[in-house]
């Protein structure tokens, strides 16, 4: 069974036709061709998909877009501002803390989150946080060093996305 | 302006692809869709081993928005594999099923939702045969046959290489050890799935783009399997989001597809689920092992003696080379002077094993390594110097005939020693706390390919553009590690431009040279040597011109910040665009070649061409670990890891090779295992199957040592595997020093940590690990002579530039 569901997607208004049980995840890259959302599991324990809706991350392989009417979602795509790159965009880059660049925009999500409500976190903070989003290929050294960075950034001193590269 | 100094190499830059990956736009296999096109699936058996009776697909052909259903009676009857000695795989089972999720239908349909429905209503009959689930089981029913080759019933190979005496070694040394380890197997686990999309067009040419570590071969077996020429088939390698040695093999599902699109005339796409990657597999081995090695008094290694049995699981795959590795690096690693390896490749009815990062060499580092920890202990000596006392000399061969070149693993010692706090901890941490020490050698790029014959292992065009863009063609796969960005630096670094001005164009069979693939930590070397020499045929070219118009003689040119000048008079010059205008008006089109060809040092025995390599590299590691006696849980509190990279050509890329490998091995160390109950997997989830998270990996300190190897682009070794060797033993060690138990086999979980210390309260020996040895005759051991101590021949020769040029 389809239906008609409006979505706020980027803050933008999205129609689209859908089953009632496709997921987010799955609207999201094949509805609306926002395939910057990945998926690692579809069963919510990599925390690849993650989305923000009303700023909370939420996982979109396990979310319906027929209960999230009206609501603000996020994702990946929507990060940058006209343009410009989110310090955390910026930071990942910078530091490499994106390698094969698939577990990338969960993460980059969920530390958006984190950084919205909390200025400076801790490492540790940062840990806790990000702990429901696996990463393969790093080690998570880089994505915790470049968190910090972006947070340093952005109610530090440094203005967006303009800060020098710190040397390795 | 300084002519000689390097600006590119060295620099901790972003990668060239960062900002594509942190804003989403790299589309990856799975983000490709093509009109109308058709969503694939395969159904898989539930059985680990059974008889084919019968296929019906009648039902799921009938059902609305399905387009095809093919079986293995649709394909050609060809086996394949990816080793030329192990042709036994099909895409499509017809007569048997040798695992749980082996392929036997496929349907292409209208979306995901349907194919899968349909796959469903394809009806199978299987006769189950009796399922081989462990070496044991495999060796003693040979009438129980999973394949009709190998070297015995269900032995896919045995070898046996000895290299000198070491029975008159071990007669002559000071102590001899015996011990048994064993290394549980464990899957990459790569956050994006596989997919491929194919599509035979109508011109009667196919294309496929997969994540894939290994187009090359992909584009060599497809033609092979399609009964297609090879010219008619392109394979394109799609971002790949994470390898890890698990998009290595060419796959059912990649066939598949390719067969789907030519029967539907649809472009068809088939993209696994996280349990099918689980299945599909191709990881580490599961290895037995049993090393006996001599030691004098001061703690030098007289000999070795080691065996290996790794369990195979239903395929081929790369298992002859896993088999050779697990005996190869012994030597490389530590001056051994004679040396025997015996090792058996079993076949069991599990997914298949095969390279996993490290391939086939952390199992026998583990077994090494505790046992020096071991010997350490009774010879009364510290582990690190005994370690530094057996270091390979530098620019030599070792007893199997393999030539080191430069080693840094003295310095990589001192430097964790030092940075860890070693000789204030060891031994004297509190209860419960403990620190240990590991190191390992790897290679750069396997020195054979898989097809043995005299073409390049890696080729590069660099074309200059007369707007001054520089674009770089080349085979190599991006798996994440970033090579495609080392490509940008190398021939920013030759033609004195920035990374920004060069534009890679990746692994396309029909565009790019070839390049072997991301496997064996070759493509910084191989393809970086490749397009050194591309690069530098192509700044010939411009300084040609350049030269005749600034009226000086090339060699008295140089470039740099993308400028073509004179050294002595560096305001007399020109910028990079217009030399290259120069250069097009002289020579024509500026398009250049480079080809990699590693030296032809094979040892001159069977199996000789598994080990060799241009360079290896050397590693360090010192954890310190916590270990909760009540619980048995080990958290590891600090690692400090040293690698001798030879030069770091972006140090930002070389420490996050670095950490990732750290990361993966503490998984593997600690909690990562594929294991099978009644044929099926454990626990096919990235829920149950337990990685490291942020929680669980701790303050990794990397320390990069240069070498400047002669072999290596601008000096440079690898970084991507090498490090997570010696993370494993390293571990355990720690674990001994805090409790005083010796966990001989991985992972090492709190239940065996519990275990260790019950025996230990009961007086017993304290130790948790296999006791007991497979029934099985290794065949008799080619004896060659050990090679250990000659000097090293066939170096490369300074200065960079064209290294090894290839052909004139």
């Amino acid at each position: 069974m389809k239906t008609q569901i409006t979505l706020r997607v980027n803050g933008e208004t999205r129609d689209v036709v859908v089953p009632v049980h496709k997921t987010l995840l799955e609207v999201l890259r094949e509805d609306l061709s926002l395939t910057g959302t990945k998926h690692g599991c579809e069963l919510g324990e990599c925390g690849t998909c993650t989305v923000l809706v009303d700023g909370v991350p939420v996982l979109s392989c396990l979310a319906l877009p027929v209960e999230l009417q009206g609501r603000e979602i996020k994702t990946v795509e929507g990060m940058a501002d006209n343009g410009r790159l989110h310090p955390l965009q910026q930071a990942f880059a910078e530091l490499g803390a994106a390698q094969c660049g698939y577990c990338t925009p969960g993460i980059l999500l969920t530390a958006e989150a984190l950084l919205a409500g909390n200025t400076a976190p801790t490492r540790d903070e940062v840990r806790e946080t990000l702990a429901g989003n696996l990463c393969r290929c790093t080690g998570y050294t880089k994505i915790l060093e470049a968190v910090e960075l972006a947070a340093l950034r952005m109610h530090g001193s440094a203005s967006r996305g303009t800060a020098e590269v710190p040397k390795a | 302006m300084n002519a000689s100094k390097l600006s590119v190499i060295g620099q901790s830059l972003p990668k060239i692809d960062a900002w594509a990956k942190v804003t989403g736009e790299t589309k990856y296999a799975d983000d490709m869709v093509l009109p109308r096109m058709a969503h694939g699936k395969l159904l898989r058996s539930p059985h680990p081993h059974a008889l084919i009776k019968r296929v019906d697909t009648t039902r799921a052909a009938a059902l609305p928005g399905v387009y095809a259903v093919i079986t293995g009676r649709d394909l050609p009857r060809i086996k394949f594999g990816i080793l030329p000695v192990s042709q036994d795989e099909e895409a499509l089972c017809v007569d048997k099923v040798r695992m749980v999720g082996d392929a036997v239908a496929a349907v292409a349909a209208v979306d995901e939702e349907t194919a899968e429905q349909a796959a469903r209503l394809i009806e199978v009959e299987y006769e189950p045969l009796k399922p081989l689930m462990s070496i044991e089981e495999s060796l003693a029913s040979p009438d129980v046959r999973i394949h009709e080759y190998g070297d015995g019933p269900n032995v896919h190979k045995a070898v046996s290489l000895q290299f000198g005496d070491v029975e008159a070694a071990f007669a002559a040394s000071h102590l001899v050890r015996e011990d048994v380890f064993f290394f549980e197997g464990n899957t990459h686990l790569p956050m994006e799935q596989h997919a491929a999309v194919a599509h035979w067009g109508p011109d009667g040419k196919l294309t496929l783009w997969s994540s894939t570590q290994t187009p090359h071969y992909v584009h060599r077996l497809l033609s092979k399997i399609l009964d297609t020429p090879q010219a008619h088939i392109r394979v394109v390698a799609a971002p790949v989001g994470g390898g890890f040695g698990g998009k290595l093999d060419p796959f059912a599902h990649e066939i598949a597809a390719c067969k789907l699109s030519q029967v539907t005339g649809r472009p068809v796409k088939i993209a696994l689920t996280r349990e099918e990657v689980f299945y599909v597999h191709r990881g580490r081995h599961p290895v037995l092992m049993w090393v006996k090695t001599g030691f004098a008094r001061d703690g030098a290694i007289t000999g070795m003696h080691f065996r290996s049995w790794l369990d195979g699981g239903a395929y081929g795959s790369y298992g002859v080379a896993s088999t050779f590795y697990t005996g190869a690096l012994q030597t490389v690693t530590y001056n051994i002077p004679v040396y025997k390896f015996e090792g058996a490749r079993v076949f069991t009815n599990k997914p298949p094993c095969g390279p996993k990062r490290g391939h086939g060499t952390p199992q026998p580092r583990f077994a090494v390594e505790c046992q020096i920890d071991k010997a350490a202990e009774q010879l009364g000596l510290d582990p690190a110097d005994m370690r530094r006392r057996n270091l390979t000399e530098p620019f030599t061969k070792t007893a199997n005939h393999l030539t080191v070149s430069t080693t840094g693993l003295g310095e990589c010692i001192d430097r964790v020693v030092e940075a860890s706090g070693w000789r204030q901890k060891r031994g004297k941490l509190p209860p419960g706390r403990g620190i240990g020490i590991a190191c390992s050698a790897y290679l750069t790029g396997a020195g054979s390919a898989i097809y043995w014959n005299d073409m390049p292992h890696s080729g590069a065009v660099v074309r200059a553009d007369r707007s001054g863009l520089v674009a770089v063609l080349c085979g190599a796969t991006d798996i994440g590690q970033g090579s495609d960005s080392v490509l940008a630096y190398l021939v920013a670094e030759v033609l004195g431009v920035q990374p920004k001005d060069i534009r890679v164009h990746p692994a396309d069979t029909d565009l790019t040279p070839v390049d072997l693939g991301s496997y064996s930590s070759r493509v910084t070397l191989m393809a970086g040597n490749a397009a050194i020499q591309a690069a530098t045929r192509l700044r010939d070219r411009i300084f040609e011109a350049a030269a005749k118009k600034l009226e000086v003689a090339p060699a008295q040119l140089a470039a740099r910040d993308r400028r073509v000048f004179v050294i002595d008079d560096p305001d007399k010059g020109m910028s990079f665009a217009e030399a290259v205008v120069l250069g097009e008006s002289m020579h024509g089109v500026l398009a250049f070649p480079g080809s990699y060809a590693p030296p032809k040092r094979a040892g001159k025995y069977k199996g000789g061409g598994v080990g060799p390599s241009p360079c290896y590299s050397f590693t360090a590691c010192v954890v310190e670990v916590d270990v909760d006696a009540e619980t048995g849980d080990v958290k590891p509190a600090e690692i400090w890891i040293a690698h001798d990279v030879g030069r770091a050509l972006n140090p930002l890329l070389v420490e996050g090779q670095t950490e990732g490998s750290v990361y993966m091995g503490l998984g593997e160390a600690l909690m990562e295992e594929q294991v099978f109950r009644k044929g099926v997997h454990k626990f096919p989830s990235m829920l149950d199957y337990k990685s490291p998270t942020t929680l669980e990996t701790p303050e990794i300190h990397t320390i990069l040592v240069e070498t400047d190897d002669p072999e290596g682009p601008f000096g440079a070794k690898e970084a991507g595997q090498g490090p997570l060797l010696p993370v494993p033993p390293a571990v355990a060690n720690a674990v001994h020093d805090a409790v005083g138990v010796r966990l001989d086999e991985t992972p090492i979980s709190p239940d065996k940590v519990l275990k260790a210390l019950e025996l230990k309260r009961q007086g017993k020996a304290p130790r948790v690990g296999p006791d007991k040895l497979p029934l099985f005759k290794f065949p008799e051991p080619k004896v060659v002579e050990s090679a250990f101590g000659q000097p090293a021949e066939n170096i490369a020769e300074r200065p960079f530039g064209p290294q090894r040029p290839f052909g004139k």
